[in-house]
């Protein structure tokens, strides 16, 4: 025992210690996917919890289409809260622990700086398989880079209750946003909730949707993108206006009891139940209006508007809100040097559009097998994509990951009726910096 | 009687050695040195990185660039540092007071009336000390719910024939709670940290001054709370020390909101930092806590001196 004791040994074994430490406390998540050079032992994705479609779709594809990459490179998928993925992003590609496929951040300024920094993949090269049209909207937002894949092209509109709407006298679909509103107030006379919206945490988009398609009906379709290039300001008296019309609809209580308390999922079971006429949404939810067993109203009761014209308003509702919703990056240094990883995405790209249009309803950017019978509100939705002439982007698109999140973070205040839109502004526009 | 002579030289022997051993510079650095090796590593050196930060700006996605001082006057200039000071001096002032107060009446309870019931009532107090925190917060954001479903507070104000109240939509509301659960969650630590403290009042001074005729509101102020003042004090000092660095029960509960409006320093550190991509900024946030704790400090220790220089 004495030789144990002597101070060379101790100091040894102390900076053994103090490395084992020091390295497992600095060291990155161990992900195999961080090894350069050799191929990695699975094919990881990190996915979202609010997103299941993209999830399920890929362990579709592992089962069948993609059933030989996947046994040389096994998927495995890892789940976290869209609220939080910016943030985990951050600190996976600092650790350089970035998996092979990730959902792309929520702020697109992010996959723009992780691209510039070498972490996320130009999927241009790779993306053979990809319509025009979700390439021009994922070019729009990435500076004219292919960053991501689009497991999703989405238009987004209304979407109302049929039955509910004519129960309550409302036989037409409101055109312009004076119908919409006296549409709301005659629902709220008659103790039908208007609208929908999620406003709780990171879900405030369901209401900050509102604010940026009112000011790009009313300013025009290149409105937000003025502010984000400095020629003008969301402060200035005509955005605020823009709030402060969404904020006269919380303060009538149209968007139910309380937006803050409200996330996601609990806003499209209201929609889905019967209990709310009206509800913001991307065509991404076509595979929930689909499902029977979320959709108590059925899919033939649910009818799709396009955001209307503001009385005197420069935008028209033909400019469409279109994106590629919950995409999908690459990470650079995982799939360069990994040939496994390759055929992989190269699988995806071939058979995801078929696949996902298949079992799940979602329209994607990627090319689709013709022979693929689809549900008539989809087929419809189909169409209203294949038809848009102008897209536009949603309000936080231009944001840096802060004002997005401060942004979405205030949404349900303002759905509340509890922020002015002029207060709400100032928030966002002091954390655009 | 051998063995204790034996035994006496045996101890004298090792207490020597000993002192032989903690005199000697060398061994004094081998029995030291692996600790503060440690220490150095996983607290001195990040510290002193953050401290290094605050110069920086940027994070490790786009790299680190020179800005000078330019933080410090960000943080001059930044609209929401003032509300985050505020919350978390406000939060840290009525938690504490809350907790010892609340722990103080509880430990009167247990000493005075509970004598025989004591151990159970403190066990079922101390319960939720041991209760993961988010645990507790899913547990309140449920009590308190509003919307969709109406929560048993709200359902038991609208059965008085009052209105529901949205408890998380307006700053107010949302500090109620926050500080309610917060009580509510270590009120039992602070319960049984000052009944040991008042369990060493010698039975023989109260009994004196109760057949002097003195009533209980007398007994308690003037015996009970000046000789049970020390661990009063060293309470506070936990509790400030708590409550100052408060994260994950409000990250929990109200994840900083409605809006910003109970978003502490620790939280806009963390968001600033790890959410927006800001390592310099919120650095320097951090470095702002860093000053305002040894501020309290400060002001305790020389709050204590006077107290045991008095005493």
């Amino acid at each position: 025992m004495a030789s144990v004791f002597k101070p060379k040994n101790l100091l040894a074994a102390a900076g053994v210690v103090a490395l084992a430490l020091s390295t497992a406390a600095c060291g990155g998540g161990g992900d195999d996917s961080a090894s350069g050079g050799s191929s990695a032992k699975n094919f990881s994705f990190l996915a979202i919890n609010e997103n299941t479609t993209i999830a399920s779709t890929l362990t579709t594809l592992s089962q069948k289409e993609c059933a030989t990459q996947n046994t040389a490179q096994p998927l495995d998928i890892k789940k976290q809260a869209q609220a939080s993925l910016d943030q985990q992003l951050q600190l996976l590609a600092g650790q350089g622990a970035l998996p092979q496929l990730f959902t792309a951040a929520n702020a697109p300024s992010l996959t723009s700086q992780l691209a510039d920094n070498g972490t996320v993949l130009d999927a241009a090269a790779v993306s053979t398989g990809v319509q025009p049209a979700a390439s021009s909207v994922i070019k729009a937002l990435y500076d004219g880079k292919q960053l991501v894949l689009p497991t999703e092209l989405n238009i987004e509109g209304i979407w109302y209750n049929k039955k509910l709407l004519a129960d309550n006298g409302i036989t037409t679909p409101p055109a312009t946003w004076d119908d919409l509103v006296a549409a709301f107030a005659k629902l709220q006379a008659a103790g039908v909730q208007p609208i929908s919206a999620a406003g709780k945490g990171g879900d405030g988009w369901g209401v900050t949707r509102w604010v940026g398609n009112y000011i790009l009906r009313q300013q025009g379709p290149d409105a937000l993108k003025k502010v984000a290039d400095g020629q003008a300001k969301l402060t200035d008296p005509q955005y605020v206006a823009g709030a402060d019309a969404i904020a006269a609809l919380g303060k009538a209580g149209y968007f139910g009891k309380s937006p803050t308390s409200i996330d996601y999922a609990t806003a499209l079971n209201t929609f889905l139940t019967g209990k709310a006429a009206f509800i913001y949404m991307g065509s991404w939810a076509l595979s929930d209006f689909n499902d029977e067993s979320k959709n108590k109203i059925g899919a033939d009761n649910v009818g799709f508007l396009k955001f209307p014209t503001v009385a005197g308003g420069a935008g028209t509702a033909d400019q469409t809100p279109a994106n590629v919703g919950t995409a999908i990056a690459i990470s650079k240094k995982a799939y360069e040097n990994d040939t496994n990883t390759q055929a992989w995405v190269k699988c995806i790209v071939d058979n995801y559009g078929t696949v996902a249009l298949r079992d799940s309803s979602q329209i994607t950017g990627f090319k689709t097998d013709a022979a693929v019978e689809v549900p008539a509100l989809t087929k419809q939705i189909q169409d209203e994509i294949a038809g848009v002439q102008t897209s536009v982007l949603w309000f936080e698109a231009y944001f840096s990951a802060k004002a997005t999140t401060v942004s979405q973070g205030n949404g349900g205040l303002l759905g509340g009726g509890q922020l002015t839109g002029e207060k709400f502004m100032q928030t966002v526009t002091s954390n655009l910096s | 009687m051998p063995a204790a002579p034996a035994a006496g030289i045996r101890t004298k022997g090792r207490i020597q050695r000993m002192h032989s051993v903690l005199g000697d510079r060398k061994s004094v650095a081998i029995l030291l040195g692996p600790a503060l090796l440690v220490y150095s590593l996983v607290m001195l050196l990040p510290m002193l990185w953050s401290l290094g930060y605050t110069f920086f700006t940027g994070s490790v996605i786009s790299g680190f660039t020179w800005a000078g001082t330019a933080n410090f006057s960000k943080l001059l200039d930044d609209p929401a540092l003032p509300g985050a000071l505020w919350f978390t001096v406000k939060y840290a002032v009525v938690i504490t007071v809350g907790q010892v107060l609340v722990g103080y009446l509880l430990s009167l309870l247990y000493v005075f009336f509970l004598r025989r019931a004591g151990s159970i009532v403190r066990t079922l107090v101390f319960f939720p000390v041991i209760l993961p925190t988010v645990a507790v917060a899913l547990l309140f954001q449920k009590f308190f719910e509003f919307a969709p479903q109406t929560g048993p507070v709200n359902a038991a104000i609208e059965a008085f024939g009052g209105t529901g109240i949205d408890w998380f939509s307006t700053p107010g509301n949302a500090f109620f709670v926050v500080a309610l659960m917060d009580i509510w969650r270590s009120m039992g630590f602070y319960a049984v940290l000052l009944y040991a403290g008042l369990l060493d009042i010698p039975d023989e001074v109260m009994e004196a001054a109760s057949i002097d005729g003195a009533s209980t509101w007398r007994l308690i102020r003037s015996i009970i709370v000046p000789l049970s003042l020390p661990v009063l004090v060293s309470s506070l000092v936990f509790s400030i020390n708590g409550t100052l660095k408060a994260f994950d029960s409000i990250y929990a509960l109200t994840g900083g909101g409605p809006g910003s409006a109970t978003t502490p320093l620790t939280l806009y550190m963390y968001q600033t930092s790890f959410a927006y991509g800001d390592y310099g900024y919120g650095s320097t946030i951090a470095l702002t806590l860093t000053a305002l704790c040894l501020l309290v400090t400060v002001f305790i220790f020389r709050g204590t001196r006077r107290d045991t220089g008095l005493g």
